[in-house]
């Protein structure tokens, strides 16, 4: 088989399109490529999808964290803490057998069971207390003047919080959250380890490279193969979001604005 | 364990718990919570001192040296770090084989990479075919701990080397103005003072560790997870005389209240320390946060 027709066959398969059988041996470097290449569909779409809803939960739930009725405020904080002080891998588990013994007895939860709403669910709220912990942090660096600059303009309510306390926000939590967002990417891969079925043999990244790495015991080619996609990865969210950073201070002087910074964030 | 739990099918439920909890597999599962403590007390400072070399090697003068330390900490952050742990334990476990392969049957000829294969001699084979099977164990509980450090230590090193930049300098002119020599400036004023920067970095670093030890499950290791998997599954009256549904959900709930019990009690633990540390000391823009993202 030439690459080309590999590409054809495998670039879909962690979707289900495609040759239905995995190679089994002679396991050539462009196979290796394409399958792992396909199953980062699936890390793709698991990390796009819980960012995307979890952005909007966290800021809820950064801002509930930040009031003063306790009602509000201490169920957030719990919230916050119970997914950020246990491993994500345990969540994983816990889920899964939660929504197995849920599904037994309604009918309704059965798709919950599957990785794509299953997985997604507890990455969505697990992205959503990370996030909210430094959106947190934002709001409490907010400086004073621009609150009450605020104040003086007349501004309250939604629109105090819309025009002023939250693209303040936004822009000094941005860098942490772009390390947030590479993390979360980096989390995606043990959906597939932690309980959740690959139907089918339909699985992300990780699961194709182990795959490869059983089959050949040699891991010197898949997992390296594994990390260029997600160095390529991590170098595009990046560069994305610095086009973000760069909207959300365009009204700053260069000197004052926040640059990136990668730090170390790993494990949840 | 108790003498009415020889006919347990006849008991009330609470009683017929106590002596489900204290079956013997029970017992084994409670071990594995020790275990998990176990391999953080150990992993921790190997990782430390993997950290501390690491950053020792970055900050070098010497360029290759410099270069390895940066590599180090600059390849294991791009990464996944579950990859990691999939890729050292084949990796170690295979460069070990091949080390003794070279050292024990230098006349051996066949190729070790055969097709799918990775074949050393028999008297290179780690652990020996013969050992025992506490033997195997204990190796697969080496190879983890050095892959955890090999990792921590990348996370470490990345600490440390930022906290020797954030000693002040003029803290190290004045040692140089007293004349010492760079050993001396480096063990006597750096090293000292480097701690209480690195340590908000640092005590991050040990909730992350202990998040991470249910990765274990992943190299193999007969852990929290697996007894968990092991325990909770459904149990029929054929083969246990404690038959039970699917409780795994339970056995897991309990996994994230030691979890969070722990991470809990270690940020306490840890704000303490800190506050005594720089009890009368400036640590403007050092703020303590147990936070990933604000530290």
């Amino acid at each position: 088989m030439s690459c080309l027709e590999t590409i054809q066959s495998y670039a879909m398969r962690s979707l289900g399109i495609g040759e239905r059988l995995l190679p089994r041996s002679d396991f050539t470097l462009c196979e290796q490529f394409t399958l792992i290449g396909s199953g980062m569909i699936w890390n793709i779409y698991f990390g796009l999808m819980a960012l995307c809803v979890g952005f909007f939960f966290a800021t809820a739930l950064a801002v509930a964290k930040s009031t003063t009725n306790p009602w509000v405020r201490k169920p957030a904080k719990w919230f916050i803490f119970l997914f950020r002080g246990s491993p994500l891998f345990i969540q994983f588990f816990f889920a899964y057998f939660l929504f197995l013994n849920l599904k037994g007895a309604f009918q309704f939860f059965s798709p919950f069971t599957a990785a794509w709403l299953g997985a997604l669910i507890v990455l969505f709220l697990n992205t959503a207390a990370y996030s909210a912990e430094i959106f947190y942090g934002a709001l409490q660096s907010i400086p004073k003047g621009e609150i009450e600059a605020a104040d003086a303009y007349g501004l309250s309510g939604w629109h105090k919080f819309r025009r002023i306390i939250w693209p303040t926000m936004l822009r000094l939590a941005w860098p942490s959250y772009t390390n947030e967002a590479i993390f979360l990417f980096h989390a995606t891969t043990l959906v597939f380890f932690s309980g959740f079925p690959a139907w089918q043999q339909r699985g992300d990244a990780l699961y194709y490279a182990s795959y490869f790495a059983d089959k050949t015991f040699n891991p010197f080619v898949p997992y390296p193969i594994l990390a260029l996609y997600f160095i390529i990865l991590t170098l595009i969210i990046i560069s994305l979001s610095g086009l973000v950073n760069r909207r959300l201070n365009s009204h700053l002087p260069t000197n004052m604005r926040i640059q990136f910074k990668f730090r170390l964030n790993i494990i949840r | 364990m108790f003498s009415y739990c020889i006919e347990p099918d006849a008991l009330a439920t609470f009683q017929w718990l106590t002596c489900y909890l204290t079956t013997g597999v029970h017992f084994s599962f409670y071990l594995s919570f020790l275990n998990v403590l176990g391999i953080l007390a150990v992993t921790a400072p190997i990782a430390l001192s993997f950290g501390f070399f690491g950053a020792i090697a970055a900050r070098s003068q010497i360029v290759p040296l410099s270069l390895l330390g940066k590599g180090y900490i600059a390849v294991v952050r791009g990464v996944p770090d579950i990859a990691f742990f999939l890729f050292f334990v084949i990796a170690l476990d295979q460069g070990f084989e091949w080390l003794r392969h070279q050292a024990l049957c230098p006349n051996w000829t066949d190729p070790i990479r055969q097709g799918n294969d990775f074949l050393v001699c028999p008297r290179a084979k780690l652990p020996l075919g013969t050992a025992p099977q506490t033997v195997h164990q204990l190796y697969a509980y080496g190879l983890a701990i050095i892959t955890f450090a090999l990792v921590f230590g990348a996370f470490a090193a990345n600490v440390i080397f930022g906290a020797m930049l954030a000693v002040p300098k003029a803290q190290l002119e004045t040692a140089e103005a007293y004349g010492m020599s760079q050993h001396q400036i480096f063990w006597r004023i750096l090293v000292p003072q480097m701690w209480i920067y690195a340590l908000p970095g640092l005590s991050n670093l040990w909730q992350i560790l202990i998040k991470a030890t249910p990765l274990l499950f992943l190299l193999g290791i007969e852990d929290v997870v697996y007894w968990a998997r092991e325990l909770g599954g459904t149990k029929t009256a054929r083969f246990t005389s404690f038959p039970h549904g699917d409780w795994r959900m339970w056995y897991f709930l309990a996994l994230l209240i030691f979890y969070l019990f722990m991470t809990w009690s270690s940020e306490k633990f840890l704000k303490k320390i800190m506050q005594k540390l720089t009890k009368g000391q400036d640590m403007a823009g050092t703020a303590m946060s147990t936070t990933r993202d604000f530290s």
